[in-house]
């Protein structure tokens, strides 16, 4: 088995799934000769040629369009955002057209497409390379919104994303495109499934919930404090929506605590989901309010070193909230 | 061009009295529902009324059925040509069960019809037009050799949506027709505050694309230049900006009072330039339609109307569990 990249998982699973079906093309801002700013497709270019990685010019709102207009017509595209901090501008064609089409024609047309979009801080990008946007699609019915968080998870549930034959918003933590390493099998079919939640550290004192980046980081804090003594279970999400409900319900009637991670700015983050379905439903099994540790209420990540350590949730201050959670 | 592709788009005897037909079908029906909006019988109209000839003449030049339409909230004598029943019309206005665009799901005049290759459209405007140039796309990287319609309205071309798309598409040369039905009106905006210049169609310059203007009251003059259009882009030259000047002969839509904005000596004068009244005319001008025929095709125009809204009338609504799909392709489609 080889140790392969977060971001090289990505690029497996474009190119296993353009070998496959010629449908499949990717479209986006310098993702040919350049093979994407991150390299994400890297060598796609040289093997499948102009027609089938496409740049596009800058504009993000046409990518997203052009890619409905082509799955429309039967394609499966997959079109890369180049920062999710730059898919405002194609927010109508996602909200209004992707997510809709299918309700508002009554299943008659169907949108098979891929957003692809690099999201998260951590990485000097400032306000605007920085950015989390996933709760402004969780919102949005006829969208799935999917994070992996490890190199196994971000090949399977691409390849996943590109079958399946609704619209899916896929953002990848670009601080872990090479940070994260992880065994992947070669020369197999890997296939994850959009929906189940993987619990990746089994624990019994709290739940720690978490996708992306903030998973890495939760895990590794888990670890630290298992040496105090506190066993943390940690959930990775990696489906937004649907939310695995079954998963996070079954981990707090075990350990009756939660604590929810996301490094979007708290107010209205995803996280504010995953609690409001545990005081609905878990209420009785609850020995703890719900915890939430996320980004300040500021307009986004500023540049500066220090002013970027503040904003960002790291495994200290995960660290810090378990230990908090542990004692109430 | 090959000689065969150039005589499907010669108009005929037959053609001519079919476009007639369809205009004169649309302006009645058109008509029967502003009436039932005012008997309280339907929530919303909005009108095809002053655009029929250029939608008729447009819409003869594609191949229907084999060529796609993306079309706007205006297009009724478009969508009939491409085959919507009066019955499914009334269906959707009165928002009745297994009405075809959506449903029932969307307001009235929301286009849809996949059987034809009418693709679903929605209320923010211009959002079609990319969707055309993406399915251009697609129709090049099969090697396949149908062509896109698409329309939209003057002030709609403001979007930058309009422009991303329309750049894309000169970019790639596919093959699509961009076509605009300029009414002058964005509900009550005039064109001089959407746009510096003086057609819509000399925005062509600016993204390097073939850009003309049509009288839009004269049905066999878009035909021609929709048809040069649709060669180029059926030929592989790319696409074109067709603008068709056309007058909205009544407000934005059911929910608009255009008094407030529109002289009255307007409106008035547009009666004297009706295209039905137009096209009419020429047909007897040149023989092809009598009096008599005349008032025949009108009584049957008027019959199909009221059949239509007797049927929509005594249709039943949708069930409420039809509210919650689909959500997904998998889910439960509509009847």
């Amino acid at each position: 088995m080889a140790e392969i990249t977060l971001i090289e998982g990505l690029r497996q699973a474009m190119d296993e799934e353009l070998a496959r079906d010629e449908s499949v093309f990717i479209v986006g801002e310098d993702v040919g000769p350049r093979g994407g700013v991150f390299r994400a497709t890297q060598g796609l270019y040289e093997k499948y040629g102009p027609e089938r990685i496409v740049d596009a010019p800058l504009a993000e709102l046409s990518i997203v369009g052009i890619g409905i207009g082509a799955a429309l017509y039967g394609m499966h595209p997959i079109c890369e955002i180049q920062f999710a901090d730059f898919i405002h501008p194609a927010f109508n064609q996602i909200v209004s057209e992707a997510a809709r089409l299918c309700y508002r024609s009554g299943g008659e047309w169907t949108v098979p497409l891929v957003i692809r979009a690099p999201y998260g801080g951590g990485i000097g990008g400032g306000l605007y390379h920085s950015q989390s946007v996933e709760a402004f699609y969780a919102h949005v019915p006829g969208l799935k919104v999917v994070i992996p968080s490890n190199p196994y998870d971000a090949k399977g549930l691409l390849k996943s994303a590109v079958r399946d034959p609704d619209p899916v918003m896929f953002f990848e933590p670009k601080k872990g495109y090479r940070l994260i390493r992880g065994e992947v099998p070669e020369g197999e079919e890997i296939l994850v499934p959009i929906g189940p939640a993987r619990v990746s550290r089994p624990g019994t004192d709290l739940s720690v919930f978490a996708y992306g980046m903030m998973h890495q980081y939760c895990w590794e804090a888990a670890e630290r404090v298992a040496q105090e003594g506190i066993d943390a279970e940690v959930v990775d999400l990696r489906t937004l929506k649907p939310v695995d409900k079954q998963a996070v319900l079954g981990s707090v009637a075990k350990t009756g605590k939660a604590l929810i991670v996301y490094e979007d700015n708290l107010t209205g983050g995803y996280g504010a989901e995953i609690a409001a379905i545990l005081a609905e439903e878990a209420f009785t099994q609850l020995d703890a309010p719900v915890r939430r540790l996320a980004g300040p209420d500021i307009p986004a990540v500023p540049y500066s070193h220090p002013l970027q350590d503040w904003f960002m949730p790291n495994p200290d201050k995960i660290v810090a909230a378990i230990r908090d959670l542990a004692a109430y | 061009m090959e000689l065969t592709e150039q005589l499907q788009v010669e108009l005929n005897r037959e053609n001519l009295l079919e476009m007639y037909w369809l205009m004169l079908l649309s302006r009645r029906l058109d008509e029967r529902a502003w009436v039932l909006h005012r008997q309280g019988k339907i929530a919303f109209h909005i009108s095809a009324i002053g655009h029929e000839a250029a939608q008729i003449g447009a819409i003869f030049a594609i191949r229907r059925g084999q060529d796609w339409l993306l079309p706007y909230y205006r297009d009724l004598t478009m969508v009939l040509a491409m085959g919507l029943t009066p019955r499914e019309f009334m269906l959707g206005l009165m928002g009745r069960q297994g009405e075809p665009s959506s449903g029932a799901r969307q307001m009235p005049s929301h286009w849809s019809l996949k059987r034809a290759k009418v693709v679903s459209h929605s209320s923010p405007v211009a959002t079609q037009t990319p969707h055309a140039s993406g399915i251009g796309f697609a129709i090049k990287l099969r090697g396949d050799d149908a062509v896109v319609l698409t329309t939209i309205g003057e002030g709609s071309t403001s979007q930058g949506e309009w422009y991303e798309a329309v750049n894309w598409a000169a970019i790639h040369k596919l093959p699509v027709i961009f076509m605009i039905e300029n009414n002058i009106y964005a509900i009550s905006v005039r064109q001089d505050r959407q746009m510096a210049v003086p057609r819509v169609a000399d925005k062509a310059l600016g993204l390097g694309l073939p850009g003309v203007t049509v009288d839009g009251l004269d049905a066999i003059e878009v035909h021609r230049v929709v048809s040069e259009a649709v060669a180029r882009a059926r030929g592989g030259d790319g696409p074109t900006i067709v603008e068709a000047t056309v007058h909205r002969m009544t407000p934005h839509s059911s929910d608009d009072d255009d008094r407030t904005y529109r002289p009255r000596a307007e409106m008035e004068a547009l009666k004297a330039q009706d295209p039905l009244d137009l096209f009419r005319s020429r047909l007897m001008g040149e023989g092809l339609l009598t009096e008599k025929a005349e008032a025949e095709i009108n009584e049957r125009a008027k019959a199909e109307v009221e059949e239509a809204v007797a049927y929509a009338t005594q249709a039943p609504y949708p069930d409420v569990s039809e509210a919650t799909y689909p959500v997904f392709s998998g889910d439960r489609h509509h009847g």
